[in-house]
């Protein structure tokens, strides 16, 4: 096990009691546990409180654009298959924002690991409702209560058959570590949607809501059946299933590609006799 | 126009095998060592509208598109009534005997006997054109035993005989028209068009990696890439928008691929955040830009140049960039090749801007020589001492170590908001300042290496016509009609928009009695660029914005007015 100091120890500027600092401290032992050095890791973000992320730990980092951490952590994994891609942002972040692209990395199946830091609520902006707020919830900016009904990120991800679909809650860090591995561990596009309560902006969703409704999967559900992940991923209300809630085994999209399998792709050679052998065939 | 060159239009519905037929005569036409210059006219449909793909060919060098014909060829009636007007003096039209030639002199073919299957019309067709040239009639047996070799010997008889026949039968009509000049055996050639040469060039640059949303005309970048990324190791995927498209050449530049994105202005608005990304991340990419015709969807498949204040103020603040307009298909080579050097060594984003003209533009060129090719720039593969490496160092020259994830011990990260040297947020207005500057001293080096404007016709001109991008070759045969008449008249062609270099072109422009900007748009883009960054201000502008190239015609008329 690597010695969890060389991911560094940073200053936040996030709120005291909010559960990304519980999601950092998480992703750090489950990456000292696995034994993945910081260069051996690439860190990918959007933009939002949790996509500060790659601030505040010392591993490959590429904190990019509002909603869009998806499509370069996907081409980081092309190009170089030797690195282990994880993409870290909050709930507006990816499935509001970048909604499209949570969609298609679905689809696209590239073995990365999204850790979806889901809090009900946008906190950089101060409280607006988030894709994931629940219907009549007020909030600053929907006096009235949100009219849109919430995005069920676990249902769609099922729905569409994700290769690895886990539900974890910041509160319940050993379970969350485990999960963080097991979405690393899978082959494919996997996602951990994690609980992660907002202490300043989100006063429904709080600490002790979370902590009274989440409850652990156990030994007896098997997650490679799809009705009983539908029904899951469903479950949500006075009691919410934390766990693996759906997995499978389709081959990853860099897999496919012959090239990937030589290593990265910025260290291969420019083969200009092939070229000049293409180029003569439009003679 | 040229005496020298005949002009060939072949018109129809899309569908009717026109562009088969096209591409068929003038591989003949390259390989029996004629010049030939395509232009292609199509409408945003799959089946049915009207298309024309338009050759230029001769024994001398042709540079751009013309619009008096001299053979049409009517694969309908339609083609006869849109284009009757546009005949040259001794034009004629080629078509079946079941159409009508609406009075204009006629080689009027029987199809039905010559061709036993509708399949076999095209080769018909190319046996007729062919001996109507004289181009002899082995080329065409050629391309006939590749097109069909690997359907079986009798499929190659089969045509083989329709094509003799064809020929048979033209060689017995009265000949309308004066056959090609003969011309020598010559090198090798290619057939290809413009995007062609941009997949090549960013071959040549060693491009690993392109992501791409279909866009007519930018699309066939990537399709040949796909065709050729296979054996030489290139991952091309086709992403879920425009977006993703550009954030994610981002990620696979940051990972340590050469990275292209094909767009057109469309698609390319929507990048446009991502062009600011890979401004701050000091990133390098590579994206084409094919214009066509806007606001919006425009004229989809028509050609334009009025893209290119969106591209030179595309992503919002303020870092440093490059934009290639090539003006020819070695343009396109040579230049595609160098964007990715520009990029790669100023950690910028770099353009090439590009039309539908120029990307569909089919031309005879020789293969490009690749062993004389500069070398291209690339990241700090060494990777040795890690633990004093920032991304973002500050430098005398604005540029600093770029390293690759994964290849060694050193950590990078890459970041969208200002940051220190090591790459972390920061709101201190003196790095802010000083990281801002960095990135701009690199604009210094971009301007080192601009390429220079080029210069055609008269020495100490009367009147300039100024230009950049693909009306190049428009320009210059103008420029050659007009001083054939005696007048002096010089080309002044941008292959480099930006940044300008005054003093490479400026002493020139103020030596001329008239400067007239001959540009595809409907504001003079590149005329108030220069007149922002100069001060200089043009005397005229001739400007074309109906979705059609410039033709020496066009230019002629609006001179004259």
């Amino acid at each position: 096990m690597i010695d969890i100091s060389v991911y560094g120890d940073y200053k936040t500027s996030w709120c005291p009691g909010c559960g990304n600092h519980d999601v950092l401290a998480a992703l750090k032992q489950a990456l000292a546990e696995m034994d993945l050095a910081p260069h051996q890791v690439a860190h990918v973000s959007g933009i939002g409180q949790a996509a500060k992320a790659p601030h505040y730990i010392t591993i490959n980092g590429f904190n990019g654009l509002h909603g869009r951490g998806l499509p370069p952590a996907q081409a980081i994994k092309l190009v170089n298959p030797e690195l282990t891609v994880i993409a870290e942002s909050g709930d507006g972040c990816n499935y509001g924002e970048g909604g499209n692209h949570f969609l298609a990395a679905i689809r696209r199946n590239v073995d990365m690991t999204l850790l979806a830091h889901d809090n009900q609520v946008y906190g950089l902006t101060k409280g607006q409702a988030s894709p994931t707020t629940a219907e009549g919830q007020i909030t600053k900016s929907q006096p009235d209560g949100v009219t849109n009904a919430p995005f069920n990120p676990i249902a769609v991800a099922v729905a569409m058959r994700a290769n690895f679909v886990a539900r974890a809650f910041s509160g319940n860090k050993p379970h969350l570590i485990k999960m963080i591995q097991a979405a690393i561990r899978h082959p494919g596009f996997a996602m951990v949607d994690i609980f992660s309560p907002c202490v300043s902006f989100n006063k429904v969703n709080t600490f002790g809501w979370y902590k009274q409704r989440c409850y652990e999967l156990d030994a007896n559900y098997d997650p490679t059946d799809w009705n009983a992940a539908m029904e899951k991923a469903n479950e949500f209300g006075d009691r919410i299933p934390i766990g693996v809630i759906w997995k499978t085994d389709r081959k990853p999209l860099n897999e496919r590609f012959a090239v990937c399998k030589h290593g990265p792709l910025g260290r291969q050679p420019v083969d200009l006799k092939a070229l000049d052998a293409i180029m003569h065939s439009y003679i | 126009m040229s005496k020298q060159s005949k002009h060939i239009i072949i018109g129809g519905a899309a569908g009717q095998g026109l562009v088969t037929v096209g591409q068929l005569l003038c591989k003949a036409l390259v390989r029996a060592g004629y010049e030939v210059l395509v232009t292609q006219h199509y409408m945003s449909r799959v089946r049915g509208g009207h298309n024309t793909f338009n050759i230029r060919t001769g024994a001398q060098p042709v540079t751009g598109p013309a619009d008096a014909c001299d053979i049409l060829v009517a694969l309908n009636q339609e083609t006869v009534t849109l284009h009757k007007e546009e005949m040259a003096g001794k034009g004629f039209v080629i078509l079946d005997t079941a159409l009508n030639a609406e009075g204009l002199p006629a080689l009027k073919v029987p199809f039905d006997k010559l061709a036993p299957k509708a399949i076999f019309q095209n080769v018909a067709a190319l046996g007729v054109l062919c001996s109507v040239l004289g181009v002899d009639k082995e080329y065409a047996e050629e391309l006939l035993r590749e097109s069909f070799g690997k359907k079986g010997e009798d499929v190659v008889q089969q045509n083989r005989q329709v094509l003799d026949d064809a020929c048979a039968w033209a060689q017995e009509q009265q000949a309308l028209c004066d056959v090609l000049p003969a011309v020598p055996r010559r090198e090798p050639r290619m057939l290809i068009n413009g995007n062609e040469a941009i997949a090549f060039g960013a071959l040549a640059a060693g491009v690993k990696f392109c992501s791409f949303y279909p866009m007519t005309p930018a699309t066939t970048v990537a399709q040949n890439l796909i065709l050729h990324g296979r054996k030489l190791g290139v991952i091309v995927e086709q992403v879920e928008d425009e977006i993703a498209a550009l954030n994610m050449a981002l990620g696979a530049s940051y990972a340590g691929a050469p990275t292209l994105v094909p767009t057109s202005g469309g698609g390319f608005a929507l990048m446009t955040e991502a062009v600011s990304l890979a401004g701050v991340m000091e990133q390098p990419v590579v994206i084409v830009v094919a214009q066509r015709p806007g606001p919006a969807t425009g004229l989809p498949t028509r050609t334009e140049q009025a893209d290119l204040n969106l591209v030179l103020y595309s992503g919002h603040g303020e870092f440093p960039r490059a934009i290639f307009a090539p003006c020819t298909l070695e343009d396109c080579f040579h230049l595609t090749h160098k964007a990715f050097d520009i990029t790669e060594k100023y950690q910028s984003p770099v353009f090439v801007l590009t039309d539908q003209d120029l990307s569909d533009r089919l031309m005879g060129v020789p293969p490009f020589d690749l062993s004389s090719l500069p070398p291209v720039a690339g990241p700090d593969l060494t990777d040795d001492n890690a633990a004093g490496y920032k991304r973002y160092a500050f430098t005398e020259n604005g540029l600093s170590p770029r390293r690759i994830p994964g290849y060694g011990r050193s950590l990078v990260l890459a970041d969208c908001h200002e940051h220190t040297e090591d790459g972390h947020i920061t709101e201190d207005m003196g790095i802010r300042t000083a990281m801002n500057d960095k990135r701009f001293a690199k604009e210094l080096g971009i301007l080192s290496e601009v390429v220079p404007p080029r210069r055609f016709g008269a020495e100490q001109p009367d009147r300039i016509l100024l230009c950049w991008g693909s009306t190049e070759g428009a320009a210059r045969e103008t420029a050659d009609i007009l001083n054939a008449q005696g007048q002096k008249v010089a080309v002044l062609s941008f292959p480099q928009v930006w940044p300008l270099k005054p003093d490479q072109f400026l002493p020139f422009l103020a030596s001329a009695k008239e400067v007239v900007a001959v540009e595809g748009n409907k504001l003079g883009q590149f005329a108030r660029l220069l007149r922002q960054e100069t001060g200089f201000v043009v005397h005229r502008t001739v400007l074309r914005y109906d979705g059609r190239p410039f033709t020496p015609d066009f230019i002629l008329a609006k001179l004259s007015e």
